[in-house]
This record gives structure tokens, sequence and C-alpha cells, in this order.
């Protein structure tokens, strides 16, 4: 029914459109408990809804976060056990080291000493003879001068000089000798000292170490107890190497797109330059699968070695098999590494064939022999050969990354999960208000009849407080009627 | 497990189409060597060059003289279909300059110009390659002058085909009522197009990337 029928209920428009909002409000108002009830429902549900969807992704959120917390602390006790394990083996190989030359060294200090002692030994100052006769001189100057002692005093005297004299000499030459074995004694001193502060170096390197063994020790006790501190340094951590890992990855990446065009024209020559798989020339293809077979067998290199552990199966073979497989995946890679080169060579060798093919179709000349080409050539084999190798090492940023990137990950699902929850909150909270207004907004054109409704309301209230009520004094015939 | 083998599948089936396309090229030039474009053909050497240029291996090319009576295998000059690999295609090419020269070098005129012959001719050798791109380059002044008894008064099925008239110079008439030159190129667009092919025209030499 349209707009101008129904304001043709009456020969006046104006006034089948008051009768009709008259019965359109009446409409409203007869219905507003139901409306009003439908409103709040229909809120509610939502509200609900989102509310439960909320609480529901903040215990996702919680697990994913605890899970999260799990394989951190899992990720460094590992990287903490494998350096403790290391600068114990570092430790363990300094003592060894110093223990096997110490027999040696008690041996140069005890002959050494032995030496010193011995030097000393004969140094020690040996005190002159008293004098022997000295009560013979005191007898011979109590005799009397006439009976000729003045002369044996003389003659006593002339002795005593000339023993005096002898025994300075002989006093002399001890003394020379003494000191002579004394300056021998500096070497061996010296010696002494070299030894003392080499051996004092070594412990100062193990006390070093032992200090270092001790930090890593305590971190390792902050990472098993789980505390908060190990596993913010923890995820720091795991975030720098996370970048770090990409950005090596990506100049990598570099290496590979430089390695990929060496190859791809002349593998034209032995794939075809025309046929495809899928949308991709098989030529390419096949020169991507020349590098990704390159950069796997770096991989298993890698592993055999022990520098990456991205295989356990690899890491935990018997040491004969590793070896032959280090040496397996190293011929794989020369083998490869040399037919890289070889294709860069012929890839050189068409280029000139073509640039010839260009110049002759252009109607030029063939141009003039570049007696400088050998350099790019040389140049081309060189990179042809040496990135493959090069490639092999992907393998240390690749085990870094995939290791950070589950951390990084679960970090990021963290953060989309908590916006996400406190999207769905405000969402419930904004439609329960929203519920709110249009209850309100249903109420804006019925002012008139709630106006009347609110007058007759209070106008029953005052005369209620007027006259007791009735109801209440009657007695009660039937339980029924107070039944809740 | 079931993941990988639905992505196995995924990447069998992409790779194995069931037809595979042709991506190659297949292209045939005519030249005029009648006695009013006689003079024109040094310009045609640069276009066969050109052309030699731009072709992949894989692609097919044949030049071919219109004369009294195109219709015929004979009146190719040079054909190929270059190899797979990039230097036999090389060589390839380099040999196919060498004919177009010594051809150029000696050919004589012809008295009459049978070129709906001819591009029957090209049609017929481009189908019969099987080419992805199918390109008929006229190198001629497209005035159509058979000898009696030629039949040449049917349509010839261009459909899928590029037809390129290359340097369509102005003959001593059309200086007189340029109209004719007007209706003679107007004649040809509409009898290609009508067959199904794409009519161009390219006058400039000097930009012949537009060619191909």
């Amino acid at each position: 029914m349209s707009l101008n029928a129904l304001l043709a209920i009456t020969p006046w428009p104006v006034f089948s459109a008051i009768i009709l909002v008259v019965l359109l409000i009446a409409v409203l108002y007869f219905a507003r408990k139901t409306a009003h009830q439908a409103i709040r429902t229909a809120s509610g549900a939502l509200a609900n809804a989102l509310r439960v969807a909320s609480h529901s992704l903040s215990i996702a959120q919680g697990r994913l976060a605890e899970r999260n917390r799990e394989v951190l602390l899992a990720a460094g006790r590992e990287a903490k056990e494998r350096v403790i394990e290391r600068e114990f083996t570092r430790v363990g190989e300094t003592v060894r080291k110093d223990l096997a030359n110490y027999p040696h060294l008690h041996r140069g200090l005890s002959e050494a000493i032995a030496q010193i002692e011995k030097d000393h030994q004969g140094a020690v100052e040996v005190p002159p003879d008293p004098p022997g006769w000295i009560r013979a001189v005191e007898a011979v100057s109590k005799l009397e001068a006439k009976d000729g002692g003045s002369e044996v005093l003389a003659d006593m005297h002339k002795s005593i000089v000339k023993a005096h004299k002898e025994a300075m000499e002989a006093y002399r030459e001890a003394s020379t000798e003494r000191h002579e074995l004394l300056r021998a004694m500096m070497p061996r001193w010296r010696d002494v000292q070299q030894l003392l502060t080499e051996v004092d170096k070594k412990a100062a390197s193990l006390l070093t170490r032992s200090a270092g063994v001790d930090r890593h020790m305590q971190e390792y006790e902050q990472i098993v107890k789980r505390e908060d501190k190990a596993l913010s340094v923890l995820s720091s951590s795991s975030l720098v190497q996370f970048f770090v890992s990409a950005m090596v990855m990506l100049v990598a990446l570099g290496g590979a797109a430089i390695n990929f065009s060496l190859i791809a024209r002349p593998m034209a020559e032995m794939v075809g330059g025309t046929s495809f798989i899928g949308v991709f020339k098989t030529a390419d293809i096949a020169a991507l699968v020349i590098i990704m077979v390159e950069i796997s067998m770096g991989l298993f290199l890698m592993e055999s070695l022990r520098i990456t552990r991205l295989f356990p199966v690899i890491g935990a073979l018997p040491d004969k098999l590793r070896v032959r497989m280090i040496w397996i995946t190293f011929s794989i890679l020369l083998l490869l590494a040399s037919i890289e080169a070889g294709l860069a060579y012929m890839r050189e060798v068409l280029l000139q064939d073509e640039l010839a093919t260009s110049a002759l179709l252009r109607g030029g000349e063939m141009g003039v022999e570049n007696g400088s080409l050998w350099i790019t050539t040389a140049a081309q084999m060189g990179m042809g050969f040496i990135l493959p190798f090069a490639l092999v090492f992907v393998a240390i940023p690749l085990e870094t990354f995939v290791h950070s990137l589950r951390t990084v990950l679960g970090l990021i699902g963290i953060g989309l999960m908590r916006a996400l929850s406190l999207v769905l909150r405000v969402l419930g909270n904004g439609f329960r208000h929203l519920g709110t207004l249009a209850e309100r907004l249903y109420d804006l054109p019925l002012f008139v009849p709630l106006w009347l409704e609110s007058r007759l309301d209070q106008e029953d209230d005052d005369r209620g407080k007027a006259e007791p009520p009735v109801a209440d004094l009657r007695p009660v015939r039937d339980l029924r009627e107070v039944a809740p | 497990m079931k993941l990988a083998t639905v992505l196995a599948c995924v990447a069998l089936a992409a790779c194995s189409q069931s037809a595979p396309v042709a991506r190659n090229s297949g292209v045939y030039l005519l030249l005029d060597t009648s006695g009013t474009y006689r003079g024109e053909l040094r310009k045609a050497e640069d276009v066969i060059l050109y052309t030699l240029s731009r072709l992949e291996p894989a692609d097919s090319f044949a030049v071919a003289r219109i004369d009294t009576g195109s219709f015929s295998e004979k009146d190719i000059i040079a054909k190929t279909t270059f190899d797979e690999r990039p230097s036999t295609a090389n060589a390839q090419k380099r040999a196919f300059a060498q004919k177009v020269q010594n051809f150029i070098a000696h050919e004589n005129s012809a008295k009459y110009t049978d070129i709906t012959g001819g591009l029957l001719q090209a049609v017929e050798f481009l189908n019969e390659k099987g080419t992805g791109r199918k390109t008929i380059l006229i190198f001629s002044d497209l005035e159509q002058d058979l000898e009696e008894g030629y039949v040449r008064d049917m349509e010839v099925p261009f459909k899928g085909f590029d037809v390129v008239a290359l340097n369509v110079v102005k003959l001593r008439k059309d200086n007189y009522d340029p109209r004719q030159y007007t209706a003679r190129l107007e004649q040809w667009r509409s009898q290609v197009e009508k067959a199904g092919g794409q009519w161009r025209v390219v006058n400039d030499l000097d930009r012949l990337d537009s060619m191909l």
C-alpha cells in the first residue's frame, strides 16, 4: 500500500495523516513492553555472545602465552646447556694441557731451587780463624826488654803482619768466589720467576673461565626456576635473533639469485629454451633445483659436522657414519660447484655468440676483440664455484630463524588475540548500550501517552497514600493468591 | 600425511596440463618483387634482420617472394624453425640472414603481383607449423596485378592471424588520386578482418618494434 493510498482513507490528507500517526502511536504504545523486551533480548544476546567470545579468546591467549613460555624456556635451557657444555670442555682442555705440563714445570722448579740452595751453601761466609797465639804475645810482652823480649815481639809483629796479609788475600779470594756464586744464582731466580708468572697466567685464565661458567650456571638456574627475568631476557634475545637471522637470510637470498642468473641461461642449452612446466621455463626450474640441492647438501653437511641441529637423526648417527656423510655431502657439493663453474663459462661463451649474432643482424661489425674478457669469464667461473660453498652457511641462520620463528609467531599470535579480545569486549558493551539507546529512541514518539501514563500513576500513588490498602486487610482465602 | 599427498597431487596436476599451449611464434614475410616495388627490397633486408633478432628458439620464420603465381613452395626463399638450444638458433639465424642477403642481391623483377596467392601460401605454412602466434608480414605496395587465368577471388582463412602491411608506398597514380591508396588499404583491411584476422599497417620502418 502506497503512502498516497494511506493518505486517502479520508477526504482530507492532513486528517488522514493525523489519524495514521495517532494509530501508529497507539500501536507502538501497546507494543512497547514487548518491543523493549525484544530489543533488550537481542542486544543482550549479542553482547553476551561477544563477551563469551572475548573470554574464550582471553583463555586461548593465556594458553598460547603459557605454551610460548614453555617453548622459550626449553629453547633457552637447551642453548644454555650447550654453552655450559662448551665452557666445561674448554676448561677441561686447559686443565688437561696444564696438568700435562705440570711434571715438567715441577722438575724445572725443583732443579732451579736445588741449584739455588747449593749456590747459597757455597756462598756462606767462612769466619776468619781466631788468633791462636794471642796468649804467647801477652807472655812475651811481660818479659824484660833486656831478656830480648823486644826482638821477639818485633819478630812476632812481623810474622803477624805477614799472616794477616795472607789471611786477607785468602779472604778476598773466598769473597770473590762467593760473589761469583751469587751472580750465578740470578738467572735461576729469573727462571723461577718466569715459571711462576706462567703458572699465575694459567691460573688467572682458569679463574676467568670459571667466572664465566658461574655466570652461565646462574642464568641456567634462573631458567630452570622459570623466573620472569630469565623469560624476559630470552624473549628479547629471541626477537633479536629472529631479525638478525632474517637479515642474513635475505643476503643469502641475494647470493642465490646471482647464482641463479649465472646458470639459468646455459641451462637452456641442456634442457631446451622453450619447454615449460606450468608457466615457468624448464631451464629456470632446473637452475633453481640445482641451487636448492646445493642448499640441501649444505644443510646436511652442517648437520653432519654438528654445527646445526635441525635434524636430530643426523646428529645421533654413529661417528663413523657421520664422517662418511660429511665426505659424501662435501663431494656432491664439490661436484655441483664444478658444474656451476662450467655453466658460468658456458654462459660467457653463449653471451659472446649472441652478441656476435645481434651485431651481424644489426648490420654492424662483429666488434673488437676484448683482451680483458678473460677477467670477467674467470670472475664468473670463480663465483659459480664459490657461491655453492657460501650457501652452505645459510644453514646456521636458517636454524636460528626456524627456532626463533616459533617464539615470534607465538608473540604475534598473543598480540593479535589480545587485540581481538579487546575489540570483542568493546563491541559487546557497545551492543548493550545500543540496546538501551534503541529503547529510548522507541519511546521518543510516545512521549504523549507516556506522560499521561506517568500522570495517572502519580495520581494512583497519591490516592494509595491517602487510603489504607484494602486488599492487604482481607483474609487469605486461597494460598495460591500469595504463592510466588 | 594427507596434506602432503594433496599438495603433491595439486602440484602434479598443475604440471601436467592436458593440452600443452604453444608459446612459440611463426612469422611469414612476403616480399613484393614487382617492378614498381623492386627498389624497396633493400629496406626489406633490414626488416628481415630485425625480425630475426626478435625471434626466439623454437619460433618459425619464412621469407617468400610475391611474383606472378605466389601460391607455391618454390617462392619460399628461406624458411626455418629455430632449434630449442640458443646457440644452434643463433647459427641458424646467421645462415638465414646470409641466404636472404644473397637473394636480394641477385633477384630480378616479377611481371605480375599475386598477393592473395602469397597470403594463401603463408596461411598454409603457418598452420602446418602450428605455432602459438601467427604473423604475416607483407612488404608490398598492396597493388595486386594478376595474370590472366589466375583465380584469386576467394576468402583466405585469416582467423587467428596478425597481418601487418609494411612500407605501403604510394604509387604514381595515388598521387593523382589519393582515394585510390585509401581504397586499396581499406579493401585489404576489410578482407582480412572479414576473415577473422587482425590488420595493421606500419609505414615507419624506424619503429619496427610495433611490427611484432
